[in-house]
């Protein structure tokens, strides 16, 4: 049985253990500290810690201020509120300015799956991929989250940092080593690319053993980074395997399938299927529920790659006999 | 001549070169950017700590416009200070021009946070203050707002943390012109009794005629003795100093023509050659 901890919890034990490395880091929150976990920062270093109370938009405006004060400072709380609620001031501050300001959107995707819709977060990467200048990154497990942490408090401009509520497993062997705008090949194959960010990574690669067992190879090639998207992996798997399958737990427009589509539309033409919410909200239920009722599962990986090879055969005798 | 009058001619000079970037400019606001001429004035000539030759000199104290529709009065008087060049001004809203049609930090010296969409520059300045105070810095952060922009829920979410927090290095001061774009501020939401509310919210207020540079001056020295949050309510009129601008929310926004153009100068010129007749007055 491999690790597994709350990636909130993982981001949160990341950041105290930064805070005597990075005396500028400072760690704002909207009341959400203990659901975030940006608590143990607050526990650790009171005096820069910032709990600005169910107002999003001036904690992320302050941020600014802070930023340009010359702190570094990461504002947290869940994602929909940081994306959307704080938009305007995360566009025409943050963003606009180039700032040093971090934004950890918590709770993404379906996570936080019992509270509903109106806490799930689904068009976060969209929104923040859409403003110039920000950086979006979604890791995937433990060592991810704790790279993706180091590597933006690093960077100097703004970032998007987008976390799960879920368990956060190990699926890079210990090695936290995370590069801004490097995909992460986590397995090789000839017949189909697997292309996913986030905690759907275990199931993906569940799919992509699953199909070998059928005798399709599936390469599956993680991208933690959104933007700046790594476009030369994309390009090198599409070259390699031609079909390729996108996996997010977000809506399939404007996200990672979003990314992927434009990329491959204009550098090199191949099918894509794109798996994610499909232009719908989520709901109250369990975990597992949601993301089998919205098909983010390794069978249904395993089904559409299946699906997209087959169009390639297809297509293939279409040339041939037609 | 006592230091209040010379900038009192100041501040009309001020909006000789407001009038006359928005006229060459073709676009921008002069009721606003008009209405805070004085206050510029006063906070450039006398109040804040800064250097014209090092604009990012770290102990500077901050100021941000946070109604960044006033870039036109910000920028005359950066040019006047000698922060950026006066030929500049020549360029505002043309493509390619530091002058920004809303101020832009990251193109122009002396403006410490790009601004524009409005309701959030309290909110940075409380960033700033924080940040001030954990680096140990003696800086002081000034924001100015408008009052239409009161409406945005934001500036009350801000006013909270003001409180919370105790900046008494940071000096709030509200354009009080009561003219929105739509219309008076009365008519369009009206702010009630704002002196109150603020001081619900924890601040010490100082309301004071926001085109009296005697008073002004002044009120800024009280603010700096006041232990605590300040907030200052600057009473103003919308369009100071062209008598067809006065108070009128068409010219929040309203192109000059080149016959307004000249009365306007004509107006702010003859007040410089006779200078009891630039009133003080405003809505009290």
């Amino acid at each position: 049985m491999t690790e597994s901890k709350p990636m909130r919890l993982v981001f949160g034990e990341m950041l105290r253990e930064l805070g005597k490395e990075i005396p500028g880091l400072v760690v704002l929150d909207a009341d959400v500290s203990s659901s975030t976990q940006t608590k143990l920062f607050a526990e650790k270093y009171p005096e820069r810690f910032f709990n600005f109370g169910i107002a999003e938009a001036n904690m992320v405006s302050a941020a600014a201020g802070m930023a340009a004060g010359g702190l570094i400072p990461v504002a947290s709380t869940f994602a929909f509120l940081l994306t959307l609620r704080a938009g305007d001031p995360v566009r025409s501050l943050i963003a606009y300015n180039s700032l040093n300001v971090k934004l950890a959107g918590g709770y993404a995707g379906l996570s936080d799956f019992a509270d509903g819709a109106s806490h799930q977060s689904v068009m976060d990467i969209a929104v923040m991929r859409a403003m110039p200048n920000m950086t979006v990154l979604v890791p995937s497990d433990i060592e991810t989250t704790r790279g993706a942490v180091r590597a933006m408090l690093k960077y100097k401009g703004p970032v998007y940092l987008r976390l799960s509520r879920d368990q956060a497993g190990s699926l890079h062997g210990g090695n936290e080593s995370f590069e801004i705008g490097k995909a992460k090949e986590m397995k090789d194959g000839s017949d189909v690319t697997l292309a996913v960010c986030g905690t759907l990574l275990d199931q993906t690669l569940e799919a992509a053993e699953d199909l070998e067992k059928e005798g399709i190879s599936a390469a599956v090639v993680e991208f933690p980074t959104i933007k700046p998207l790594d476009q030369d992996a994309l390009i090198r798997f599409a070259g390699k395997t031609g079909e390729v399958v996108s996996i997010e737990e977000h809506t399939v427009n404007g996200g990672l399938g979003g990314a992927i589509a434009e990329c491959l539309s204009e550098r090199r033409p191949a099918l894509l299927r794109r798996i994610g919410l499909q232009d719908t909200f989520g709901e109250s239920g369990s975990y597992g529920g949601l993301l089998k009722k919205h098909h983010l599962t390794a069978s249904h990986i395993a089904e559409t790659a299946k699906q997209i090879i087959s169009m390639k055969g297809a297509k293939r005798n279409e040339r041939i006999h037609g | 001549m006592v230091r209040s009058d010379i900038m009192q001619r100041n501040a009309q000079e001020l909006r000789l070169m407001i009038i006359d970037m928005i006229h060459r400019a073709g676009s921008g606001h002069s009721g606003g950017s008009l209405s805070i001429a004085e206050i510029l004035t006063v906070l450039y000539d006398e109040v804040l700590r800064f250097r014209p030759e090092e604009p990012y000199w770290p102990d500077r104290d901050r100021f941000v416009l946070s109604k960044g529709h006033g870039a036109p009065a910000l920028y005359a008087i950066l040019a006047r200070k000698g922060i950026i060049n006066k030929e500049e001004l020549d360029t505002l809203r043309q493509l390619g021009s530091c002058l920004q049609g809303h101020p832009c930090m990251f193109k122009l010296p002396g403006v410490e946070m790009s601004t524009g969409s409005l309701g959030m520059g309290i909110s940075v300045g409380v960033g700033m203050a924080l940040a001030a105070k954990l680096q140990e810095k003696d800086y002081k952060v000034f924001v100015l707002c408008g009052d239409g922009e009161l409406q945005e829920g934001q500036n009350w979410e801000a006013f909270m943390s003001i409180a919370k927090w105790k900046l008494d290095n940071l000096v709030v001061i509200i354009d009080r012109n009561s003219v929105q774009l739509d219309g008076t501020v009365d008519e369009i939401m009206p702010l009630g009794d704002l002196k109150s509310k603020l001081e619900a919210f924890g601040l010490a207020v100082i309301s004071c005629n926001g085109h009296d540079t005697a008073e002004l001056q002044h009120v800024f020295a009280r603010a700096e003795k006041l232990k605590g949050p300040v907030a200052i309510i600057a009473n103003t009129v919308k369009g100071k100093g062209v008598s067809f601008m006065e108070g009128k929310s068409i010219w929040h926004g309203k192109t000059i023509g080149k016959e307004e153009y000249e009365q306007a100068i004509k107006e702010i010129k003859a007040t410089l050659a006779d200078p009891e007749s630039y009133g003080k007055e405003a809505h009290k």
